[in-house]
């Protein structure tokens, strides 16, 4: 899937992950996505439920190797 | 400055706090399914929910809800959000803010044991009260020997425990195949050089050797007696004991406030009649000054004043729902229909529970997330 901006949080742990979601998502236009990479296993409802709370879409979501990937759409 | 007002606590001495029924004002940061889910409870909490990625930069939004005359206490999945957020809480200008470390994960995991009674022919019966979960596990004492019942995952405090009371551990129940949590009575018997045993019916699948427990088998912990009794229904091969003539461990058969379900092995059709059979006959013919000890309970009302979890069988006979349902019927509808979720990760749990898989222990970790929810009311 195309990503206007790839953002690694690989080892990171809660908060960060989000923490620097947050930022990356701020120099994106609506309408634009976001890859995220991960290992915190709690990235994946924290990330599905501040996504929904902020408007912006959860495309999709998987997970290679112990590393999760998601892909989250800017809202409005 | 603002930093240095945060403190944290330990799981611990939360854990304390809780038992003690003191006044709590918890907050947590976790993701609302997840708070949904499953959260710290008791008699004298009061907990609030508002996710850590909404307070990133300021706790304005919940500002009105945070006591200011009293404790905070933070707490997230691991502990590293709610360091976080409590670091925003005082800035905001609160004091006596404390993060709970090792998040609801710690919370998971701890066991406190509380001495349930002395038995008559001298020894005591322990409660191991898994709080974050709601198991109970049990040690039963006697003349410097002991028997371990319905063991979790964590051995480190039971461990510290018997060694600080120079305990030789004799033998290891599991009262059935658990699926809501993972047996730690097999790792225990291997290092301690004890006999572990099992309910054969429930052990078919398994991929390891164990000692069968048979209906009316006794078995002697220095001056204690076990007995078994058959009592099938949450699994086939649910089996009870009773000890010394005093207490009665129930397994996941008879809980406090509810009984056990019987769907958890695919079954609830089949089992049905023998849940009945066991709560409704098996049960009945034991005296009723038996003091049932189960092993799990729900919420924190089950709870007597010193933590225990423990009642009479006969005040059960008059006051828990379970055991006043009249119909057949209406029993097998109670049991069968509107059950609660099914525990996470309830079929890999079981299948570790028989050696057929080895998760690695972060995983098993996160296999027992959430609540246990093996009862029906």
């Amino acid at each position: 899937m195309e990503a206007n901006k790839i953002l690694d949080a690989k080892g990171l742990a809660c908060p960060m992950p989000i923490v620097k979601t947050k930022k990356a998502m701020a120099d994106l236009e609506s309408g634009q996505m976001l890859e995220i990479h991960a290992t915190d296993k709690g990235a994946k409802s924290d990330l599905a439920a501040w996504a929904k709370s902020g408007g912006h879409e959860l495309v999709k979501h998987e997970e290679e190797n112990d590393v999760l990937k998601f892909w989250i759409k800017k809202g409005q | 400055m603002a930093e240095e007002s945060v403190k944290t606590i330990s799981v611990k001495d939360l854990v304390r706090k809780v038992l003690n029924h003191e006044e709590l004002f918890i907050l947590d940061v976790r993701n609302t399914d997840d708070f949904d889910d499953w959260k710290i409870e008791g008699k004298n909490i009061h907990i609030i929910n508002a996710p850590y990625f909404d307070l990133l930069e300021g706790v304005d939004s919940i500002r009105d809800k945070l006591p200011s005359d009293q404790e905070i206490y933070v707490i997230c999945a691991k502990g590293g959000s709610s360091e976080f957020v409590a670091e925003q809480i005082a800035e905001a200008g609160f004091s006596n803010v404390y993060s709970i470390e090792g998040g609801m994960k710690a919370w998971s995991e701890h066991l406190e044991p509380i001495k349930v009674g002395d038995l008559k022919n001298g020894g005591e019966i322990y409660q191991f009260v898994r709080i974050g979960k709601g198991c109970l596990s049990y040690l039963v004492v006697s003349d410097g020997k002991g028997a371990m019942i319905d063991t979790n995952r964590m051995l480190n405090p039971y461990e510290e425990f018997i060694s600080e009371k120079n305990i030789t551990l004799t033998h290891i129940f599991d009262t059935h195949l658990h699926a809501d949590h993972i047996s730690g009575g097999r790792k225990l018997a291997e290092k301690h050089g004890a006999d572990y045993y099992l309910p054969p019916k429930d052990a078919e699948e398994v991929q390891f050797e164990y000692n069968h427990i048979h209906d009316g088998d006794e078995y002697t912990v220095g001056k204690a007696t076990l007995k078994a009794i058959y009592t099938p229904g949450h699994t086939i091969g649910s089996t009870s004991f009773v000890v010394d003539d005093q207490y009665l461990l129930t397994g996941d058969i008879l809980f406090i406030d509810s009984i056990g379900r019987p769907d958890l092995a695919g079954k609830a059709g089949d089992w049905v009649k023998d849940l009945r059979t066991t709560l409704y006959e098996r049960y009945k013919e034991l005296t009723d000054d038996l003091i049932v000890l189960p092993a799990h309970f729900m919420t924190a009302k089950e709870m007597n004043d010193d933590g225990s979890v423990a009642e009479k069988l006969g005040v059960l006979y008059q006051q828990n729902h379970g055991l006043n349902i009249d119909s057949e019927e209406e029993f097998r509808k109670t049991v069968t229909e509107n059950l609660p979720p099914q525990p996470n990760s309830y079929q890999e749990i079981r299948e570790t529970n028989m050696g057929k898989i080895s998760p690695e222990e972060e995983q098993q970790r996160e296999m027992e997330i959430g609540p246990n929810r093996c009862a029906v009311r």
